[in-house]
């Protein structure tokens, strides 16, 4: 199963895993014209937690036995079988927030505006999160199945 | 007679938890399920976000279409089991049909709540727990004006919100004191109350229906306290009770609910049970009872799955959880609901702001371990809080932090966030 280890003593908390994050999730794929054009704003599906001077941020970890899966009252939520990843499906979810009430790692992101959550897919479709990626630091690890 | 490896009695979370657990462990052995309501899969906890036209038909339901098919299970729709014999293993359905077993699970869900009221079989009276309620209700909204709502709990509750965003005039009447009283504490009461008069929903507290007038509908309903109110549409949202019917006169041990240990099994060897009908263990209080909540019942049939195919599991991590959400007001709460003035030796903490609505609120016992906590406003994050319950983690080190909004891993000490993320993280890199 794929997900993101990370080294928090390397993390110099610069926030940019959130940046890139929102960027991998916007329509355009752009910087800039993700954060000054887009409407909605892109949300990121990564937090860094922080206090000072410790920094770190957290994925989904792709549960193998998913809480978020489990209580997910719509079906919005299920671990696809074939790559491990825990999918959200935007349409079917109501934003009840069952799911933020259950993940152990509190990697379900709110999207207050819309009533919905956001959370991480991984960066499906691209052969590297963009999150691990852009991290100046390299403090970000994937590890994929193998 | 047609004979599985494993029958489901019910059609819902449980039953999809069960063969969901099921086909992970057992891709060949049979499975069927006996479904008294003849739609496809669906989420009953959605009829809320249906009647608000948030969610169609398509998306009511669970599972795909082809979910059936694709797991390879036998489904006998529309048709109520009636009898079990568990000498001989086998079910009788209500049209006489026998099927038999190897192992079976009861997930038969709950039934509502219907007080001694005469007049409550009046044509405008409604449940609110199935897909059929909420049609009827849809159907007899148009030229509906005053609707009242029996019961301040959580579906009386949402049931209420949804009628108000109809353009309804609506009164909740509830029993107790006030709102929501089994599941949260009196601030927090009062805060979802103040959410609901805000946008002009009447709650009258310590009142109920003393009488219903009308002919074939209610027409007025005199409360206990002699207010009259007119009457369109009467939703009783009073709870559920865990449905056990089927099994009410045989051998198997209920008390309130099917009496399950932490492998879901039931007191009848090869009978396993979960979901609103059953009686589980709770893992705060370590006590069995019933927990008729969504993730409890899919994790309960997965645990059962597991058991069922030979594999043990125990289900140890359920108990009772809530995410709601009335008006804007979020609001998110776990395990023991204690007032400020407790008679037992828990400590309470709490950061209030009753105008902003805004409350956090822990209760924490002798040994340090959060026993039960509720959010009101920000929720975000809120797994973090159950898990270290589940963790029994000693939080005095660091318990002022839990009152803090942006509360997490960092906030604890090195030695215990390290230990929680160890799967997680790689540390000693420089
Ligand atoms: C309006 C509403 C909102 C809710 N919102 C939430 C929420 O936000 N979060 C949450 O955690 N929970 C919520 N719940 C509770 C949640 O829906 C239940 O806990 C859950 O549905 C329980 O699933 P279950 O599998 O035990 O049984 P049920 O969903 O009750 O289904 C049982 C099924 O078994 C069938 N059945 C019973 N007896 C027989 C028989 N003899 N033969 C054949 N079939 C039979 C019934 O017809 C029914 O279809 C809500 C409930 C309601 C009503
Ligand atoms: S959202 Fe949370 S519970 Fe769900 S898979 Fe990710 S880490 Fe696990
Ligand atoms: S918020 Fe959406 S994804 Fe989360 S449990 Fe509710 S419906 Fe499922």
């Amino acid at each position: 199963m794929a997900k993101i280890l990370v080294k928090p003593e390397v993390c110099i908390g610069c926030h940019l895993c959130e940046v890139w994050c929102a960027v991998a999730h916007s329509k355009s794929k752009n910087l800039i014209k993700a954060f000054m054009y887009e409407d909605p704003k892109p949300l990121p599906r990564v937090a860094v937690e922080e206090d000072l001077p410790l920094t770190f941020p957290l994925q989904c970890r792709h549960c193998d036995e998913p809480d978020c899966v489990s209580a997910c009252i719509s079906g919005a939520l299920h671990k696809d079988p074939e790559s491990g990843r825990v999918i959200h499906d935007k349409e079917r979810c109501v934003g009840c927030y069952s799911c933020v009430l259950v993940c152990p790692y509190g990697n379900v992101f709110i999207d207050h505006e819309n009533r919905k959550i956001v959370k991480c897919d991984l960066c499906a479709g691209l052969d590297m999160p963009y999150c691990v990626s852009n991290c100046p630091n390299e403090a970000l690890i994937y590890v994929s199945d193998s | 007679m047609q004979k599985f490896n494993y029958l489901i009695i019910g059609n819902s979370a449980g039953a999809v938890g069960c063969i969901e657990g099921l086909r992970t462990v057992d891709k060949n052995g049979t499975i069927a399920v006996v479904s008294e309501e003849s739609h496809h899969v669906y989420s009953r906890a959605l009829i809320p976000y249906y009647l608000d036209g948030k969610v169609n038909k398509e998306n009511m339901h669970y599972r795909p279409q082809d979910f059936y098919q694709r797991a390879g299970v036998t489904l006998f729709s529309g048709q109520r089991a009636s009898e079990v014999h568990f000498d001989t293993k086998e079910v009788v359905m209500a049209g006489g049909e026998r099927l038999g077993y190897e192992k079976l699970l009861l997930a038969t869900g709950g039934k509502p709540i219907v007080p001694p009221i005469p007049g409550l079989d009046k044509s405008n009276v409604f449940t609110f727990l199935s897909m059929d309620d909420v049609l009827k209700i849809e159907k007899s909204l148009a030229g509906a004006k005053d609707a009242v709502v029996l019961g301040g709990g959580v579906i009386g509750l949402m049931a209420a919100e949804v009628l108000k965003k109809k353009g309804l005039n609506v009164h909740v009447l509830e029993l107790a004191p006030r709102v929501l009283a089994p599941v949260i504490d009196e601030t927090a009461s009062d805060i979802v109350e103040s959410s609901f008069k805000e946008v002009g929903v009447e709650i009258a507290t310590n009142n109920t229906i003393q009488e219903i007038h009308g002919q074939e509908t209610v027409d007025k309903i005199v409360l206990k306290d002699g207010t009259v109110l007119s009457c369109d549409l009467l939703v009783v949202g009073v709870g559920v009770s865990p449905r056990v019917d089927l099994v009410a006169n045989t051998a198997i041990k209920i008390e309130r609910g099917i009496v399950v240990d932490q492998k879901m099994q039931t007191s009848v060897p090869d009978v396993y049970a979960c979901g609103d009908c059953a009686s589980i263990y709770d893992f705060i209080t370590g006590e069995n009872r019933p927990l008729p909540l969504w993730p409890n019942a899919y994790s309960g049939g997965r645990v059962a799955a597991f058991n069922m195919a030979g594999k043990s599991r125990y289900y140890t991590w359920g108990t009772g959880m809530n995410s709601m959400h009335f008006f804007d007001t979020n609001i998110i709460n776990a395990g023991m609901n204690v007032s400020e003035e407790n008679d037992q030796n828990l400590e309470i903490i709490t950061k209030v702001e009753k105008e902003k609505r805004i409350y956090r609120k822990f209760v924490i016992n002798e040994q340090g371990h959060i026993k039960g906590f509720a959010l009101i406003g920000e929720v975000a994050r809120a797994g973090i809080l159950l898990n270290l319950i589940r963790s029994k983690v000693d939080v005095r080190p660091f318990k002022q932090k839990l009152l803090e909004e942006d509360f997490g891993y960092a906030h604890m000490h090195e030695e215990l966030r390290w230990q929680l993320l160890k799967d997680d993280v790689v540390l000693g890199v420089i």
